[in-house]
């Protein structure tokens, strides 16, 4: 049944990545209810499916990279949907479309599937710090997301481009305004977990694994630098945008190590 | 039944032939009373813009009714013969079409003709000059117009140097509102182009002339506030469009002076539009960060795209209309009505 409803999420975020491939092509590339739906049907089966596996898990289904993976896609779309109507950000969807059906994908592909049980021995602040943890994750996947628009934008301008992509992108201000206040969500909420994490008596002592705190506090400090480069305006927009796609690659490709320590703890 | 449209406009008459057959709005009523009673008509509207003269009636007799026309349009023109073209159904229903669509337009895809005929057509309703066969025409032509301009890009881009330079502000900055627009130089160009962002809601603007008194007088028609040319560059922290427009034979706007005037913006863009030739600002400025330069050659190229794009997007227009017009075209048919 979950991997039905993983398909079932998948399709969606495939649908939503096709047309706007399909509109790209046309040249008629414009925000339309086709990416919001899509993704809202994506959102709303993953909702279902991390439903499913957290009873059968007895805790949050974030027990192995497979579970994480999928937490994360559902925290970005989560974000997005919460997100992109406050910044009127509605193009932010075919952007974020084909970043959640890439990680969808890697993670049904992947060889590691979904775990038997928790792993949390049903430690209420643990599970917390875990989860608002892959929260913070989601929001730094669309600051990554609005950097990737942004860079995008300032080419088309700077080129003096004016195809569909200019014409239909948001303003280059905007983007540049919703990335670093992505970043700064993701950052709170990071730190929130480390907090919570801190609570729960798991970070420093005996039960966390060196390399994953230092992994952890490394991409904390990165986003941390990021907002203070920007905050003493040493960090321009297009600089911020670049910083937050770099961070955010090289937390996605630490995820699958720090789940891996954290398993093998 | 028959739809019946006669009419001038601006690819079959000039000018001085379109003012003499053109409608007010103050004689609109005393018209579309005097065509009423050419025989055999049963309903009218008329279109008249400053491009377009056009009278759609519905009839019975379309021989009979374009004869009265071409009678009216030579007693209000003093003799004249209008070089009129005529469609009669389902030629002037697709003739419709195109016009609400803006196919038939001067600038292609252009949408004040929409408003222009809603207008007509709401003024020909209040006479009681229109037929529920014309109801049901004009009806349909709005409801066209709408989904050609939704589903397709026929109204992409814009068509003049200004209104260019305005979406491109929009593009950078988002909402113009409270945005600061400073006029290098006071020519004819840089004036219209400050006009178009004061009417897209910018409300400061800050000229600057070589001549401080033409300055000072631009300023004070648009509402904005003059500085002496030597001193522009102390006005600038809160500028976010500059429009340069000097006669200066060589760049006033250099890198060199730029950079350390962008260090006291905060990371704001800056939109340069530089309509002077030759040209006001070095094209090295334009790599600087948050800056954005546009000279009279790439806002230019634009227009043209964007005229391209609409061209080559008239063949799905078209299709689009060929089927309302099989649509309405039906339903006539199956609506036959008589003249009584």
């Amino acid at each position: 049944m979950d991997r039905l409803l993983l398909t079932g999420a998948t399709f969606c975020l495939l649908l939503s990545f096709g047309y706007t491939l399909f509109a790209l092509g046309a040249g008629r590339f414009r925000p339309g209810a086709v990416n919001l739906v899509a993704i809202l049907g994506g959102f709303v089966i993953l909702t279902a499916d991390l439903w499913i596996r957290g009873h059968a898990q007895g805790s949050c289904p974030i027990n192995s990279l497979f579970d994480v993976l999928v937490f994360m896609c559902w925290s970005i779309l989560l974000i997005y949907l919460v997100i992109g109507p406050a910044y009127h950000l509605s193009l932010l969807g075919a952007f974020t479309s084909p970043l959640v059906f890439l990680v969808l994908l890697f993670a049904q592909l992947g060889p590691v599937g979904p775990a038997a049980q928790g792993r949390f021995d049903h430690d209420p602040w643990t599970e917390l710090h875990a989860a608002l943890s892959l929260v913070a994750y989601g929001a730094f996947a669309l600051a990554a997301v609005a950097g990737l628009m942004y860079l995008v934008q300032d080419r088309q301008l700077k080129k003096r481009r004016a195809g569909a992509l200019l014409y239909n992108l948001p303003p280059i201000a905007d983007l540049g305004v919703a990335n670093a206040r992505l970043i700064r969500l993701g950052f709170g909420l990071l730190t929130a977990g480390f907090i919570a994490g801190f609570a729960a008596g798991h970070v420093g002592g005996v039960h966390t694994n060196g390399i994953k705190f230092l992994a952890s506090v490394l991409i904390w400090a990165g986003y941390g630098a990021i907002l203070l480069l920007r905050k003493i305006r040493r960090l321009p927009p297009k600089r911020t945008a670049e910083a937050s796609m770099v961070v955010f690659c090289v937390a996605l490709l630490a995820l699958p190590a720090i789940q891996y320590l954290s398993s093998h703890k | 039944m028959n739809i019946v449209c006669a009419g001038i406009n601006h690819r079959s008459a000039t000018v001085d032939i379109r003012e003499k057959f053109a409608v007010g709005p103050h004689e609109l009523e005393q018209a579309l009373t005097r065509i009423r009673g050419i025989d055999g008509l049963a309903g009218a509207v008329i279109v008249s813009t400053c491009n377009r003269v056009e009278y759609y009636t519905a009839s019975v007799c379309p021989i009979r009714v374009l004869d009265g026309l071409r009678e009216y349009l030579q007693e209000r023109s003093g003799g004249n013969d209008a070089p009129l073209y005529t469609h009669e159904s389902p030629a002037s229903v697709r003739h419709l079409f195109r016009v609400a669509s803006g196919l038939d337009s001067m600038v292609i895809g252009e949408t004040e003709i929409l408003g222009q005929l809603k207008q007509a057509y709401a003024a020909a309703t209040a006479c009681g000059a229109t037929t529920r066969h014309l109801n049901k025409l004009f009806q349909h032509a709005f409801r066209v117009a709408k989904q050609v301009r939704s589903e397709t890009q026929i109204t992409r881009g814009s068509t003049s140097v200004g209104s260019v330079a305005v979406d491109l502000a929009g593009k950078i900055f988002g909402d113009l509102n409270g945005r600061t627009v400073m006029m290098l130089g006071a020519g004819e160009i840089s004036e219209r182009t400050s006009r178009s962002f004061v009417s897209r809601g910018v409300d400061n603007v800050i000229v600057t002339n070589r001549t401080f008194e033409r300055a000072a007088r631009l300023a004070e028609e648009i509402g904005g506030m003059a500085v002496h040319f030597d001193d522009w560059h102390n006005a600038f922290d809160n500028v976010d469009i500059l429009i340069c427009s000097t006669a200066a034979p060589h760049p006033v706007v250099t890198r060199e002076k730029l950079e350390p005037l962008l260090k006291r913006r905060n990371d704001r863009p800056l939109f340069i539009i530089d309509l002077a030739v030759p040209r006001d600002a070095e094209a090295s400025v334009n790599d600087l960060e948050n800056v954005y330069l546009y000279d009279i050659d790439s806002l230019e190229q634009i227009v043209r795209q964007s005229l391209e794009v609409r061209r080559a997007e008239v063949v799905r227009c078209e299709k689009m209309i060929d089927q309302h017009v099989g649509e309405y075209v039906g339903w006539m048919r199956n609506h036959i009505a008589f003249l009584t």
